[in-house]
């Protein structure tokens, strides 16, 4: 800090006026970013007459935890992020296990036919069925009202490939699997041993990509899934933010079920806290890797 | 690969195929874990795209694809002129348009903005926080969208209140605000990521180039100008041929959940009406839903073409 005061004494006239004009327009960005945020936050733990009179705008007003009792006394939310979980860690490592064999086969320089492999996989991202035809491809394949259906036909991007072939390209030298070669090393086993091990920084990149992808999908569940027990979290969010209240009879405590309709607001903030927590959670984990995931995309342009 | 038989004398050419047989017998472990890679992407990506046939035809879910009866181009011309139409289609160019020509030039513009940003500490924080709202899920964001924009209990509501001492109006229920809330709600959670890209860009800008114009006596703003935009210039061309190859793919999920009864004349877009004809109106209609979305996807198809053309002729680098 002491430095940058420095600096900008030294700095001409109109060269201050830039950088304070700069730091006001990003500090209003900034609020504007950050604000909801805060406020979602206070009203989630407000007294539900305070939100409903709205009476929050930067502390929680009332404080209180009916929003949050309501939210873990409701039986489809227990439901929905469980099988959130389950879809989130299940797909997720289907998703890396078959993009990251694609990435390493289509990396090796030695293998015949790999471009025209490579153009095999790319035209499907500026070409697709669509809406009907999958569905009608998914319906053939018994997989509707199945968590198959959340977990097998997305189980590989091919921008996340060409992200992680790119990576495996740049990242590891040719000349070690020359060396494998000569340790009797075959191609699985190098795989196995050395570039899983070495290719760390793309799985967190794409775990992330695909575990918040798992986790905030909502339309392919909405489509192939009709039994409730296997809806995932995103589709009780729907019908609770979208629709006007939770349900009461899915209420457990009959105490609650009386201050539901009061509380409507609260138990939306709640929510959409609750909901966010296993994102923010591995969010300051993964946040260093995914500047480097989307440059190393960006290379490949 | 396919050098190995071309101009060649034939002795060469069939020890070159043997020797080629040899490299892929060799690498049979690499081709055995390709195999599900490739598998996958027969079926899911492959397999529908001959499902495209169904707009041709008449589906009818006893006879299947083949046996369907074929109808030539009646469904699209049935789109051509159904009243929808003009409707569905002006709505999906406004929605895009609007949204390409706000929320591309932001996240361009913020990024030059924070690599100018003289604290390193603040930068990291602004950085910080503006990445989160990217990893919200549609679903919460629409859900925080009605919430916060409620004129009674939200966010918008209070701070109108405060301010003026009234009751604000009820934006949410005026049709012709969904093209606004939708793009600027975009911008509220997309500028910080969609930065990422060229923030990286910037990172990469060689400073010999900063301390040429400092030496020629340009301000930090001038060195903006003339060092930082040209600089990335050419990740900005990629990213616009990117974004106007997807400019009929208007974010389909979030239309469709901020979609109701009082906005619809704005908010139905093409996509949105794909998915009502096909799978959640009373009488699904495959076939008709096929076609509209086939149509789409070849104004897409062909709008990538013309943009990776223009940026060709323009600056002389393209996707392909």
């Amino acid at each position: 800090m002491a430095t940058a005061f420095q600096k900008f004494k030294n700095d001409t006239l109109s060269d201050k006026i830039f950088y304070v004009v700069l730091t006001i327009i990003l500090t209003i960005f900034f609020i504007l970013v950050l604000y909801p945020c805060i406020f979602v936050l206070a009203a989630s733990f407000s007294s539900g007459p305070a939100v409903q009179a709205g009476r929050v705008y930067l502390w929680p007003v009332d404080f209180s935890l009916e929003g949050y009792k309501t939210v873990f006394n409701t039986s489809t939310v227990w439901t929905g992020f469980r099988n959130s979980l389950f879809y989130t860690v299940a797909g997720t490592c289907i998703n890396i296990f078959v993009t990251m064999i694609a990435a390493y086969g289509l990396s090796r320089p030695d293998v015949p036919g790999r471009n025209g492999l490579m153009l095999f996989f790319t035209f499907t991202m500026f070409f697709s069925g669509g809406m009907i035809p999958s569905y009608m491809l998914v319906q053939k394949l018994g997989m509707l009202n199945t968590p198959w259906a959340l977990l097998i036909p997305g189980a590989m991007g091919v921008y996340n490939m060409i992200v992680a072939r790119t990576f495996i390209q740049s990242n590891i030298p040719i000349e070690l699997l020359e060396a494998a070669k000569i340790d009797g090393c075959d191609d699985i086993t190098y795989f196995v041993r050395i570039v899983i091990p070495l290719s760390k920084a793309i799985l967190a990149v794409l775990t992330l990509f695909y575990g918040v992808g798992h986790w905030n999908a909502y339309f392919n569940a909405m489509i192939y899934l009709h039994d409730k027990e296997l809806y995932p979290l995103t589709l009780f969010l729907r019908e609770i933010l979208m629709a006007d209240q939770i349900d009461p009879s899915t209420v457990a405590d009959p105490e609650l079920q009386a201050q539901l309709a009061q509380a409507a607001g609260v138990i939306k903030y709640a929510l959409i806290v609750v909901s966010m927590i296993p994102v923010l959670l591995i969010y300051p984990f993964v946040q260093k890797y995914f500047v480097k995931g989307v440059m190393i995309g960006s290379i490949k342009g | 690969m396919t050098k190995a038989g071309t101009g060649a004398p034939p002795g060469s050419g069939a020890a070159h195929r043997s020797l080629l047989w040899k490299q892929i017998r060799e690498r049979w472990q690499i081709y055995l874990l390709l195999l599900i890679p490739v598998a996958y992407i027969v079926i899911f990506a492959y397999i529908p795209m001959g499902g495209l046939l169904i707009a041709f035809k008449k589906y009818d879910f006893s006879l299947g694809i083949f046996g369907s009866p074929w109808v030539g181009l009646d469904n699209f011309k049935k789109f051509f002129q159904s009243y929808k139409f003009i409707l569905v289609l002006k709505n999906t160019l406004t929605i895009s348009l609007y949204g390409l020509i706000i929320s591309f030039p932001l996240p361009i513009i913020f990024a030059l903005m924070l690599n100018a940003m003289p604290l390193p500490r603040y930068k990291k924080a602004i950085q910080t926080v503006t990445y989160i709202p990217h990893f919200i899920s549609t679903v919460v964001m629409v859900g925080l969208i009605f919430q916060l924009l409620s004129n009674r209990t939200g966010l918008y509501g209070n701070l109108y209140t405060l301010l003026t001492g009234q009751i604000g109006p009820d934006i949410l229920a005026e049709g012709t605000n969904f093209k606004h809330i939708y793009v600027w709600s975009g911008v509220w959670q997309g500028t910080g990521y969609s930065a990422i890209i060229y923030i990286a860009a910037l990172a990469g800008v060689d400073p010999s180039l900063h301390e040429a114009a400092l030496i020629d006596g340009a301000s930090r703003f001038q060195r903006v100008l003339y060092v930082d935009v040209p600089c990335i210039l050419p990740t900005a061309s990629i990213m616009l041929i990117l974004a106007v190859g997807n400019i009929m793919s208007v974010g389909f999920e979030k239309v469709l959940l901020m979609q109701n009864s009082l906005n619809m004349n704005y908010s139905e877009i093409i996509s949105t009406y794909v998915y009502k004809i096909g799978l959640a109106s009373a009488i699904n209609d495959f076939s008709y839903s096929t076609a509209i979305s086939m149509f789409n996807s070849i104004i897409n198809f062909i709008m990538l073409l013309i943009a990776n053309w223009g940026s060709k002729k323009l600056s002389g680098s393209g996707l392909f």
